[in-house]
C-alpha cells in the first residue's frame, strides 16, 4: 500500500530524513518510535503534503501512485489521513461544517453523491458514539478552546468520518490522560481491518499497549536503524533509546 | 434654486446663507442659531489635514477640493422596485427612505408601532417635536472639534428621528435607507439622525447608505443615540456607497446607567470612507459592544476611528473590528479607549484583525489607551496577516481544495464580525453582501 524508498528530506538546507525506507501493506499496523528530533514528525508532515519541506531524493508510492506529486487535498481524497500532533484551531468554522465539507470533497473525488445535511448528521452521530463525544464538540469551532484531550479525540473522530485507507497518527498519545488514551485507542482499533494500514508515530510505548502494532521501527537521526515486532517497543521502554544509538555507532565504526 | 458648496470663494458660507433661507426650522430661534454657530465653527476649523493626529492616515483633500451641490429633489427617478436590493428578507420593517438626503414618503413604509413610539423624518420632527429636539439635537455630537460634524450641523435638515417612551420594546427593526441618485455634478447630503430611548426600552435601528448610480457624492452623516437607563439599542451601519462616493459617518452614543449599545458597522462601498464611533458610557454598569467589518478592494480607503469613553465605574466595552483588504486599498483602525478618573472597575477590550489579500494593500492599526483611573482592565490586540498557512494546510489535509479552504477561512473571518448581530434578517443581508464581495473578487481573479 505504502512504499517509501530512500527518502531524503531537508528543511533550510539541513537534512532531517536521510534515506528512509518503509513498506506498509494493507491490514498492517506499523509503529515508528524514536527520540526527539529524529525526524518522526517530519515524515508525517511530508506524507500529508506539507510544502515547507524539500524532498531531495527518493520516492513515495501509495497504491502504486507517486504520492509526492499529489496536492495535500488529493492525497486525502486518495485515502491518506494524518492525525496531527498539534491540531490547528480555526475560529469561526464549526467542526461539523469542516467534517461535512471534507467528507463530501472525498466523496466527490470518488465520484459519489454528496451527503445531505440529515444523512451526514446520522452518520456523524454513529461515529460520535464510538468516540464518546458530546454534540457540543460538533457545534463548536474547529479545535478552538478544546482541551488537549478533546483535540486528539477530534482528530480520531475526523479519521472515523473519513475512513481513510492509510492513517498516520503523529504523537496522538502526547498529553493524554489514561481515559482519553483508551478512547482514542478504541477509536483507532474499531477501524482496524484487512484493507487499512496504520502508521503510528509515538515517543512512548504506552500507546502501543492499546494499539498493538504488527511492526515497530526505530528512527534515529533520519534513518530507521532497527525494526522488529511489538516486543521491540517494550525493550525500548525498558532500556531507552541509548542502546540502539550505541549499537549504531558500534556498527558504523 | 441650487446651492453649491466649495472651499473656493468662500462657497460654504455663501451656500449656507442660501440654504438657511430655504430650509425648514429657520423660524425657530434655537435651531437657527445652532446652525449659524456650526457654520462659524466649520469655517474656523476647516477640513482636517494629515497633520491632525486623528486624521493622520486619511487624506480628505479629495473632499476639500471638490465642489458639491445640495440637490433639490430626486425621488421622481426612483421607483419601489429600485429599493429591492437594499431591503431585508423580513417584511416586518419600518422603513424610512431618503432620496438624495430627503425623506420620500411614497417609498417608505410603516409597521404598527407600540403606543407613544415616534418614527418620522427629521424635517417633520423639526416642526412637530420641537421640545424633544431642542433638548437633544446636537447636544452630544460635538461640533466644536470636528469639522465634519460642524458641517453636518450647519446643513442638517433631514434624516431619521425616533423617540421611544419609557418601558417600550419595539419588536420590528427600523430601517433608514439613504439612496443617492445620478446627478450631473457632485452632490452632498448631510443626513442627521436622532434616536432617543427612554428607560427600559429595546429597539434595533439600521442606517443604510447606498446608491443606484455610479457618481461622485459626499454623504456626511451624524447620528446621535441617547440610551436611557437599562435600555438596549442595536445599531447597524451598512455602508454600500457607489465606488466613487465619499462617506463620512459619525455615531455618537450617550449611555445612561445599566444601558446597552450594540453597534455593528459593515463597510463595503465608497472610495473614501471614515467611520467614527463614539460611545460615552456615562452611567454606571453600561455595556458597549462595538463591532465592525470592513472589506476594501481597488483603491478604496476605509478608516475606522473609535473613541470609547468610559466615564463611570463598572462599565464594560468590547470592540471587535475585522478587515479584509485587497487590491491597492488601504484600511485604518484607530482605536481610542479613554477611561476617566472616576471610571473604576472598567473592563475594556479591543481587538482588530486584518487579513491582507494582496501585496499592495495596506493597513494602519493604532490602539490608543488613555487611562486616568487606577483599577481598570484594558486590553487591546491587533493582528495583520495573510491567511494562516497552518489552517490552510489543515483543511487541505482533510480533502478540501485549496480554493475552498481559503474561502472557508475568509468566510470564518468575516463571520466573526457578523455573528453578534441579533437581527437575523439584517445579519443574513450582510452575509449576502459579503458573499457577493467574494464572488466579485473570484470572478475578477478568474478573468
Amino acid at each position: 500500500m505504502l512504499e517509501i524508498k530512500n527518502l531524503h528530506v531537508s528543511v533550510e538546507d539541513q537534512e532531517i530524513l536521510k534515506g528512509l525506507n518503509l513498506t506498509i501493506n494493507a491490514g498492517e499496523v506499523h509503529s515508528i518510535m524514536g527520540p526527539n528530533g529524529s525526524g518522526k514528525s517530519t515524515l508525517a508532515q511530508v506524507l500529508a503534503g506539507r510544502d515547507s519541506y524539500e524532498i531531495t531524493e527518493g520516492e513515495v508510492l501509495f497504491e502504486g501512485k507517486d504520492l509526492l506529486e499529489l496536492a495535500p487535498e488529493d492525497r486525502a481524497c486518495e485515502g491518506v489521513f494524518l492525525a496531527f500532533q498539534y491540531p490547528v484551531e480555526i475560529p469561526g468554522v464549526a467542526n461539523t461544517y469542516l467534517l461535512r465539507e471534507a467528507l463530501n470533497s472525498v466523496r466527490k473525488y470518488r465520484g459519489e453523491e454528496p451527503l445531505k445535511h440529515i444523512e451526514f448528521a446520522k452518520y456523524a452521530k454513529e461515529k460520535m458514539k464510538i468516540m464518546n463525544m458530546g454534540d457540543n464538540l460538533l457545534k463548536r469551532a474547529v479545535n478552538e478552546g478544546f482541551s488537549g484531550g478533546e483535540k486528539k479525540k477530534n482528530e480520531i473522530f475526523q479519521m472515523q468520518i473519513l475512513e481513510p485507507k492509510l492513517a498516520i497518527l503523529d504523537e496522538t498519545d502526547s498529553g493524554l490522560d489514561i481515559d482519553a488514551l483508551k478512547v482514542v485507542a478504541d477509536g483507532v482499533n474499531t477501524l482496524r481491518n484487512p484493507e487499512r494500514g496504520f502508521l503510528v508515530i509515538t515517543h512512548y510505548q504506552r500507546l502501543l499497549d492499546y494499539i498493538v502494532p504488527d511492526f515497530v521501527h526505530v528512527l534515529v537521526d533520519g534513518k530507521i536503524v532497527k525494526s522488529g515486532g511489538k516486543e521491540l517497543a517494550l525493550e525500548l521502554e525498558d532500556k531507552g533509546y541509548g542502546w540502539i544509538e550505541e549499537e549504531k555507532t558500534a556498527a558504523n565504526s | 434654486m441650487s446651492i453649491t458648496l466649495s472651499e473656493k470663494n468662500n462657497g460654504y458660507v455663501e451656500g449656507f446663507s442660501k440654504f438657511e433661507k430655504s430650509t425648514s426650522g429657520n423660524d425657530q430661534g434655537w435651531l437657527k442659531s445652532l446652525r449659524q454657530e456650526a457654520i462659524q465653527k466649520f469655517q474656523d476649523l476647516g477640513f482636517p489635514t494629515l497633520k491632525d493626529e486623528d486624521w493622520r492616515f486619511t487624506n480628505v483633500a479629495p473632499i476639500a477640493r471638490s465642489s458639491f451641490e445640495i440637490l433639490e429633489n430626486g425621488h421622481d427617478t426612483v421607483s419601489a422596485s429600485d429599493l429591492a436590493p437594499f431591503q431585508f428578507e423580513d417584511q416586518q420593517v419600518t422603513e424610512l427612505v431618503f432620496i438624495n438626503g430627503r425623506y420620500t414618503h411614497g417609498l417608505s413604509r410603516h409597521c404598527e408601532l407600540p403606543n407613544g413610539v415616534i418614527v418620522k423624518n427629521l424635517a417633520d420632527a423639526i416642526v412637530s417635536e420641537q421640545e424633544i429636539l431642542k433638548d437633544n439635537l446636537a447636544k452630544y455630537a460635538d461640533f466644536n472639534e470636528e469639522a465634519f460634524t460642524a458641517l453636518n450641523t450647519a446643513f442638517m435638515e433631514d434624516g431619521g428621528f425616533i423617540y421611544i417612551p419609557k418601558g417600550t420594546v419595539v419588536e420590528t427593526p427600523i430601517h433608514f435607507l439613504f439612496i443617492s441618485t445620478d446627478s450631473d455634478t457632485p452632490s452632498i447630503t448631510n443626513p442627521r439622525n436622532l434616536i432617543i430611548a427612554e428607560d427600559n426600552c429595546e429597539a434595533n435601528v439600521i442606517e443604510h447608505y447606498t446608491s443606484i448610480a455610479d457618481n461622485v457624492y459626499l454623504s456626511n452623516v451624524v447620528t446621535e443615540i441617547v440610551v436611557g437607563e437599562n435600555s438596549t439599542i442595536g445599531h447597524y451601519l451598512i455602508e454600500l456607497e457607489s465606488k466613487k462616493a465619499f462617506n463620512i459617518s459619525t455615531l455618537r452614543v450617550q449611555q445612561a446607567r445599566s444601558s446597552n449599545i450594540r453597534s455593528h458597522s459593515v463597510l463595503l462601498g465608497g472610495s473614501l470612507v471614515r467611520n467614527n464611533v463614539h460611545p460615552v458610557l456615562a452611567g454606571e454598569g453600561c455595556d458597549s459592544l462595538i463591532n465592525g467589518l470592513y472589506m476594501s478592494n481597488h483603491r478604496q480607503h476605509m478608516d475606522n476611528y473609535m473613541k470609547v469613553e468610559h466615564a463611570s465605574p463598572h462599565c464594560d466595552s468590547r470592540q471587535l473590528y475585522n478587515g479584509i483588504l485587497d487590491g491597492r486599498s488601504r484600511g485604518v483602525f484607530h482605536g481610542r479607549i479613554i477611561v476617566h478618573e472616576d471610571a473604576q472597575k472598567t473592563d475594556a477590550k479591543q481587538t482588530n484583525r486584518n487579513l491582507i489579500l494582496s501585496d499592495t494593500a495596506q493597513i494602519d492599526t493604532k490602539p490608543q489607551l488613555e487611562i486616568y483611573a487606577d483599577d481598570v482592565k484594558c486590553t487591546h490586540g491587533a493582528t495583520i496577516g495573510q491567511i494562516d498557512e497552518n489552517a490552510l494546510f489543515y483543511l487541505r489535509s482533510r480533502g478540501i481544495s485549496e480554493e475552498a479552504s481559503r474561502g472557508i477561512i475568509m468566510h470564518a473571518f468575516t463571520n466573526e464580525a457578523l455573528e453578534s448581530m441579533s437581527v437575523d434578517s439584517v445579519k443574513n443581508y450582510c452575509a449576502n453582501l459579503v458573499a457577493d464581495w467574494f464572488n466579485q473578487r473570484n470572478q475578477k481573479l478568474e478573468a
